[in-house]
């Protein structure tokens, strides 16, 4: 009986002390924020270096003029984003593939394989982007008598650099799929083979459709890597894309505005893409 | 027993390294018969069932479907598996497909069936498992019951001339076994003949028309479950089963 009539009181009472400490919690969450944030921002705008900053970085009618170039330029970005991703997906799986290949006949292949991935991932993405860039076009350049064996190598710039941040992401993709495809359980593979699939078919419809989904979110980010890493393109020359149109327009006026207009736009990229990968990653745990 | 057994294994052995675990397996499983072979974990039930399934490799002696030499390395492997149907004990379903979808991807990719006549084929014989109404969920949603079932309908799907069952029940919750058990009843009265490796001695008993008990290696005794599970020769399957009953399980 006692028991009985005190349940309810006891109910009440931890729901109130739960209330409590739920907005005990939230006002100093919102207190440290508020001072935090509130003494960064005082700290900046108080500098002495703070008017002048503002002045070359922050020009509002410098990012309004120059946004529209920015933008139109960074559409180039986009564009060679796409293909490059759509390129080191396969490409990386197929490294990936090669590898965990266990058929003596491919022994060449995967020692390919293997050199492949340990060279480009010790190679700064920059420095191949500079070596493939600058490299292929000498290849290709014909001799004294116009004439040259390798004129058939690509010169644009842009597909250069594109295969330079294929070739050095591959190498970081294929690595990823090859820790996906060992995250099977080997009792898939087997039950693939025992419903009569052949090998191949039990890689095709089992394993690389789990491999693929256990490593999604490593994917999403090395992609998130990725977008960033196109504006290197700038460097060998490729004209038109985004980071180097600001910084002709930052080196004519004397004013870095415009580069502020590529980051924005970079964000506005790779920050929906990493939301969405802690979306992913949260859903997966459950 | 008259005829070419479905399964015949004739001196069969298998060492991991150097570790024998089949040392000299002999056992002929006649149509429609039920063979049950029981024996201590680790005593080589898997190994011998996978061999049969040709998941892995034999050292020595020879495996026959239906007469047929299914060990000699110029078989091909792929073929054999399509004529057996093979239920493991952690059930392997493929988690990212739904239920009716793992028991299709077989049907459609190794018997070359269209994807209606697959997803007929599939719904039919789900339903017969006790599954109907299941079919697009997935298999994360289902009990171990009925993921248990779910596989043995993926094995049997297509008919097989023979099902090889490893431990169907040992990873499920004692309330969850007596519906797989039941499946497999269904099975034995429909006249599919299996190759059984349980821990089941109560089940063993009922469905199987012989039981063998393994011991290092060998199958040291091989006869009629009255005899063997009650009436034992060996010392060894003596000593077994008393240790199962002290620890109530049979
Ligand atoms: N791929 C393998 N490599 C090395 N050793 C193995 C392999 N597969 C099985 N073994 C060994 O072979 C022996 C028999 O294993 P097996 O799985 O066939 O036993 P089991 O009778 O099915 O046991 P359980 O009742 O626990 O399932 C064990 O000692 C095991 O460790
Ligand atoms: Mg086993």
């Amino acid at each position: 009986m006692e028991a009985e009539a005190a349940r309810p009181d006891r109910r009440a009472e931890r729901a109130a002390a739960r209330r409590r400490r739920d907005r005990r919690g939230f006002a100093i969450a919102a207190a440290s924020t508020v001072l935090v944030i509130g003494g960064l921002t005082a700290l900046i705008l108080t500098s002495s270096g703070w008017p002048a900053v503002r002045e070359t970085f922050f020009n509002a009618t410098v990012f309004k003029e120059s946004f529209p170039d920015v933008a139109k330029a960074f559409w180039l970005d986009i564009r060679v984003f796409l293909i490059v991703e759509v390129a080191v997906l396969a490409l990386g799986l197929l490294v990936a593939l090669i590898r965990t290949s266990r058929a003596a006949a491919m022994f060449p292949l995967r020692l390919l394989a293997i050199l492949y991935a340990d060279i480009f991932r010790g190679i700064p993405t920059i420095l191949l982007v500079y070596l493939i860039g600058f490299g292929i076009p000498a290849l290709a350049n014909s001799d004294a008598e116009g004439s040259s064996t390798l004129s058939w190598l690509p010169t644009e710039p842009v597909v250069l650099g594109a295969i330079a941040l294929t070739l050095s992401y591959g190498a970081y993709v294929s690595e990823v799929y090859r820790a996906g495809l060992r995250s099977v359980h080997p009792g898939q593979r087997d039950a693939a083979l025992a419903i009569g699939l052949t090998e191949r078919q039990a890689m095709r419809h089992v394993v690389i459709p789990q491999a693929v989904r256990n490593v999604g979110p490593p994917l999403l980010n090395d992609f998130i890597s990725l977008q960033k890493d196109v504006a290197l393109i700038a460097i060998i020359g490729v004209t038109g894309e985004a980071f180097q149109v600001a910084q002709i327009m930052a080196s004519t006026d004397f004013n870095y505005t415009p580069l502020l207009c590529a980051a924005v736009l970079y964000m506005a990229v790779t920050i929906p893409l990493a939301r969405m990968l802690d979306r992913w990653d949260r859903g997966r745990v459950r | 027993m008259s005829g070419t057994p479905v399964i015949a294994i004739e001196g069969v052995t298998k060492a991991f390294g150097d570790r024998g675990v089949l040392r000299g397996i002999d056992l002929e499983i006649a149509e429609h018969e039920a063979v049950a072979v029981i024996g201590a974990s680790g005593s080589g039930k898997s190994t011998l069932l996978r061999c049969v399934d040709l998941l892995i490799e034999i050292d020595d002696g020879d495996i026959l479907l239906d007469g047929e030499v299914i060990t000699d390395p110029a078989a091909d492997p792929v073929a054999v598996r399509r004529r057996l149907g093979f239920v493991f004990q952690a059930y392997n379903l493929f988690p990212h497909l739904n239920v009716i979808d793992n028991v299709t991807l077989g049907i459609t990719r190794a018997h070359g069936l269209g994807r209606e006549d697959a997803r007929e084929a599939a719904r039919a014989t789900l339903a017969r498992f006790g599954l109907e109404g299941r079919e697009e969920e997935s298999p994360s949603n289902l009990s171990g019951g009925q993921q248990q079932r779910v596989a043995i309908a993926r094995a049997f799907a297509t008919r097989p001339r023979a099902m090889l069952l490893d431990e169907v029940t040992s990873a499920l919750d004692p309330e969850l076994v007596g519906e797989v058990l039941r499946a497999v009843r269904d099975l034995k009265q429909e006249g599919v003949t299996m190759l059984i490796a349980t821990h089941e001695m109560g089940f063993a008993r009922e469905v199987a028309d012989k039981v063998g008990f393994l011991h290092e290696g060998r199958l040291v005794e091989v006869g009629p479950p009255e005899q063997v599970l009650e009436d034992p020769r060996d010392p060894e399957t003596q000593r077994f089963l008393r240790r199962l009953l002290e620890a109530g399980r049979a």
